[in-house]
């Protein structure tokens, strides 16, 4: 059992219902209480979609365990299809359900349809939601393409030149409820476009089974989300020989390395090496004077393993970020994280505990978090700038605007994101040095609120309770020059003092103490 | 199934279902006690259905959490008890300000009958002086949304210590500020000592008896009221104080309990009556004449088609509840025009059939249905909305009215009616 307050992934079979949502003329049949309904919302109010998800609940009472859910599981199946005419039918539970092991999948298969049945076995009490979304997608392209399979005829990706036509691919992975999909899947396939690339089949946002059944129409799959189509890729290509890309084309480096990964494995040559570094405003954004001050600064990554790990490769190499934390709650992309982690020389931080994010975030004291919704909201109660980069879903991550993260127009979206709010930091800055101008004494409402304000003072207290800690004392002086030290790195300047004094065994902190310590530490 | 007792239409229908669980309750149970702390005993979905429909981020450290059942629990019951046990020693541990600490079941949890209440029990000793643990369900294959309060407050009711004292009890979760002016009115009125219930701290629970008068604020809470006449309260019959008109009987029903006359709570209301009725007129101008339909969800549909109606004139399609208890409702239910059509239940496919073919101005739905009908040119209003304003009393009531004029005056107000949704 775990105590839970809040958490960064949902049950499985919501992982069930983004894949169902995301696509055309499927339903989904799942046996469960009405209590499960609370789902819906996540689409139609997180996600504004203008349509119900494709879901029949079956809504089993404590009166039915008595007598026979089954019988309502079957009832709920024959309304579900005369009603909605699916060409796929997606048959599940959730946690209850499990519990009463009426296996809707298999009476569904029993009915006699003519319409493929996908049967959803999601353990709800050990899995989560990409878990689901993953497994669903799988059996889905399973069910619809294993017919297909013939032991001695593999997908040559070079064939699309013997056909005497463009190369195509499948774009794999883009979803309801994940981050900025939507925009990625148009940004993906205007790059593959102007490359001479067609798309075939995108999935499963916005495709029905018949496209499914056409995934193999293609050479290659691009797999754009790992957490999401991983497993299917894998499938497809010990199925029917499908070579699949794993480079993200999130970051200019990344979205090279991509167009290149998908030339290497058509055989296709690139004619536009050059040009590719102009398509986006970030390196030279980045290299500008103007980004001087980024140098360096100290950034806290937490989020999804995807977007977790591009993030931290943008802001060291195409940011000049120092990277001072990083984690995941993706259990499923430790390895890459950890990996990752590796590099940058840190820790990789993998859990499930918004308590502990917050807790190393605090502990790491950086100057800028990307991070999900819940990190935008530590972030915001220790005084520090955020940007969000990755899922659970907020109202604020499905923008009215073109907002991708992935190619081109993500790169430069992604500059806007993670700067402007430093920007505003840096402000933030200048009107704690002009504080005593007369234009400010009326205490300047700054993006910040009342926060950071609030966090100087827990500072002040903390001081004050502290300043016997290992009997080390600051000094009128000492305090005087902290407080000139700017707020956003006030708290690490002022553990490192007190662990510099500690070592050298200097009882009293003044300001010299102060400036020795930055020299010490450089 | 139609039966037709006396002049309103009673329906029941059964099918697939788009209604919250009790364990939302809690979404507005935690605010109401801030020193209680809400434990679900449940599943990953338990935990995510709450954090979606309360906005857990903006809390530091929430007074609500589920522990979450894993395979290993499901295995053998003993483990589970013990699991139980250290989760909430860690959390009492980290917690020490819980003073009141809600066991709550949920669908898995009563699948597999963990007994919660033995937990408490066996609890309550360890922790005694310390933290009270009660238990309660919330689970969706016995609750529907609001009526875990119903639940919650149930599981109190033991832990209320008797007195014979004679007083009124306003029974189910009002806005602080909605209390503070019924206390007044009542004050104004000759009655003076009333008490709420559940209170503002879980720790200062009323004391109940034979002279308890008890009054109450919210439609969903029929098990407690039992519990209560259980305990020799008297229980007071009137309808809900939604609106002008219900306020003012449901005042005059607790006046009369305690014999003061019908003339005394007019002179105090009339002014309020008065002013109310002027705030209504803006809100009655736009629904007037414009055709309802209410599907189920927070219990309160009874008595909001009852305002809507009587105080804004507007025409009843249709009334969803999600469960009826006539002898509770039966105030209300006599205060409705002729003919109203009241279902008991829910097929949701059905039920959207009928508001699509009786194309209505205005839709009281669910989150997961607003959009949707709003999609395809329907006007909404999300029930959830109601658990969460201050809604009740006199001094309420125009905006009560206002929160079903909006939509229909933003739907005039904005040009495009057609649109393409993504």
């Amino acid at each position: 059992m775990e105590l839970t307050l809040w958490t960064y992934e949902g049950p499985p079979h919501v992982g069930a219902m983004r894949i169902a949502s995301s696509m055309k003329d499927i339903h989904y049949v799942l046996h469960a209480p009405q209590g499960d309904t609370y789902a819906d919302l996540l689409f139609t109010m997180i996600e504004r979609r203008g349509k119900r998800p494709p879901v029949t609940y079956t809504t089993f009472q404590a009166r039915d365990l008595g007598g026979d859910t089954a019988e309502l599981v079957k009832k709920n199946i024959k309304e579900a299809v005369a009603r909605f005419k699916p060409k796929t039918l997606l048959v599940g539970e959730s946690c209850t359900a499990e519990l009463i092991q009426d296996q809707p999948g298999a009476l569904a298969k029993g009915m006699g349809f003519d319409i493929p049945i996908v049967n959803l076995e999601l353990p709800a009490y050990s899995k989560k939601e990409n878990w689901g979304a993953s497994e669903t997608f799988y059996q889905l392209i399973r069910t619809l393409l294993k017919e297909k399979i013939s032991p001695d005829e593999k997908i040559n990706p070079q064939r699309w030149k013997e056909l005497g036509r463009r190369p195509k691919v499948n774009i794999l992975g883009p979803s309801l409820l994940g981050f900025r999909c939507r925009d990625d899947v148009i940004e993906i396939q205007r790059i593959l476009s102007e490359q001479g690339i067609d798309t075939n089949v995108v999935a499963p946002l916005g495709a029905s089974p018949d496209d499914i059944e056409r995934l193999i129409d293609a050479e290659i799959n691009i797999c754009l989300y790992q957490e999401i189509a991983e497993t299917s890729c894998d499938w497809l290509k010990r199925n029917f020989g499908m070579e699949y890309t794993t480079t993200i084309p999130i970051g200019i480096k990344n979205t090279i390395n991509f167009i290149k990964e998908v030339h290497n494995k058509l055989d296709l040559p690139l004619s536009n090496k050059e040009e590719l570094e102009h398509k986006s405003k970030l390196p030279w954004y980045s290299k500008s004077v103007d980004s001087n001050y980024l140098t360096g600064k100290r950034v806290f990554i937490f989020g999804d393993g995807t977007h977790a790990i591009a993030a931290a490769k943008i802001a060291k190499e195409e940011l000049g970020f120092e990277v001072v934390g990083l984690g995941t709650y993706s259990r499923e992309m430790a390895r890459q994280v950890r990996a990752t982690a590796k590099e940058m020389n840190i820790e990789a931080l993998i859990t499930n505990n918004y308590l502990e994010v917050e807790d190393t975030m605090k502990r790491t004291s950086p100057e800028l978090v990307l991070g999900t919704q819940m990190e935008r909201h530590s972030a915001k109660r220790l005084g520090i700038p955020c940007s969000v980069i990755s899922t659970p879903m907020h109202v604020q991550d499905v923008p009215a605007r073109y907002s991708p993260q992935m190619g081109w127009e993500g790169a430069n979206v992604i500059f806007d994101d993670w700067v402007h709010p430093l920007m505003m930091g840096l402000e933030e800055h200048l009107i704690d040095m002009f504080k005593h101008d007369f234009e400010f004494v009326d205490g300047h409402q700054s993006h910040l609120g009342h926060t950071a304000t609030k966090v100087k003072t827990d500072i002040n207290s903390e001081e004050k309770e502290n300043q016997h800690k290992g009997g080390i004392i600051w000094t009128e002086s000492g305090r005087a020059e902290l407080t000139k030290v700017p707020f956003f790195v006030r708290g690490k300047v002022k553990t490192n003092t007190e662990k510099y004094a500690m070592s050298k065994g200097i009882p009293e902190i003044s300001d010299e103490t102060l400036y020795d310590a930055k020299a010490f530490f450089g | 199934m139609i039966s037709l007792m006396s002049k309103v239409e009673f329906n029941k229908e059964t099918g697939p279902r788009e209604v919250f669980c009790g364990l939302t309750s809690i979404v507005w149970l935690h605010r109401r006690m801030p020193d209680a702390f809400f434990l679900v005993v449940g599943s990953r979905t338990c935990a995510h259905l709450i954090q979606s429909a309360a906005g857990v981020m903006i809390f530091a450290e929430p007074r609500f959490g589920t522990a979450i059942l894993e395979e290993k629990d499901l295995a053998g019951l003993a483990d589970a008890h013990e699991e139980l046990d250290r989760v909430v020693n860690d959390l009492i541990e980290r917690r020490p300000e819980i003073k009141t600490l809600f066991l709550v079941g949920s669908c898995p949890s009563e699948v597999i009958k963990l007994d919660l209440a033995t937990v408490a029990e066996k609890l309550n000793k360890r922790f005694l002086g310390q933290v009270k643990f009660v238990n309660y369900s919330g689970s969706g294959i016995e609750t529907t949304f609001t009526q875990g309060e119903d639940g919650a407050l149930k599981a109190l009711v033991p832990l209320m210590e008797s007195s014979d004292e004679k007083k009124l009890l306003l029974v189910g979760t009002l806005a602080n500020n909605v209390e503070d002016r019924f206390k007044k009115i009542f004050r104004n009125i000759g009655i003076s000592n009333v008490e709420s219930f559940p209170p503002r701290q879980s720790t200062e629970l009323p004391k109940i008896g034979k002279n308890t008068k008890v009054l109450l604020t919210q439609p969903y809470l029929s098990d407690t009221l039992r519990d209560l006449k259980h305990r020799g309260c008297e229980i007071i019959s009137a309808p809900f104080p939604l609106g002008i008109e219900g306020s003012t009987k449901w005042l005059l029903a607790a006046a009369k309990t305690f014999n003061i006359s019908e003339l005394k709570v007019h002179e105090i209301i009339a002014p309020l009556i008065s002013r109310a009725k002027l705030a209504l007129e803006s809100h009655k101008n736009i629904l007037k004449g414009k055709r309802l339909f209410l599907l189920p969800e927070s219990q309160l549909e009874i008595s909001l088609a009852r305002f809507l109606h009587n105080e804004c004139e507007m025409d009843l399609i249709e009334v969803g509840t999600p469960y009826l208890n006539r002898d509770l409702m039966k105030e209300e239910i006599n205060l409705l025009p002729d003919n109203t059509k009241i279902v008991e239940g829910q097929h949701v496919e059905k039920q959207l059939d009928r508001v699509r073919e009786s194309s209505p101005d205005l839709v009281v739905c669910g989150m997961g249905l607003a959009n949707p009908l709003e999609a395809e040119g329907i006007s909404t209003k999300w029930s959830i909305e109601m658990v969460f304003s201050p809604i009740h009393g006199i001094d309420q009531a125009a905006d009560l009215a206002g929160l079903f004029s909006k939509p229909l005056k933003r739907n005039q107000i904005l040009t495009s009616k057609t649109l393409v949704t993504h």
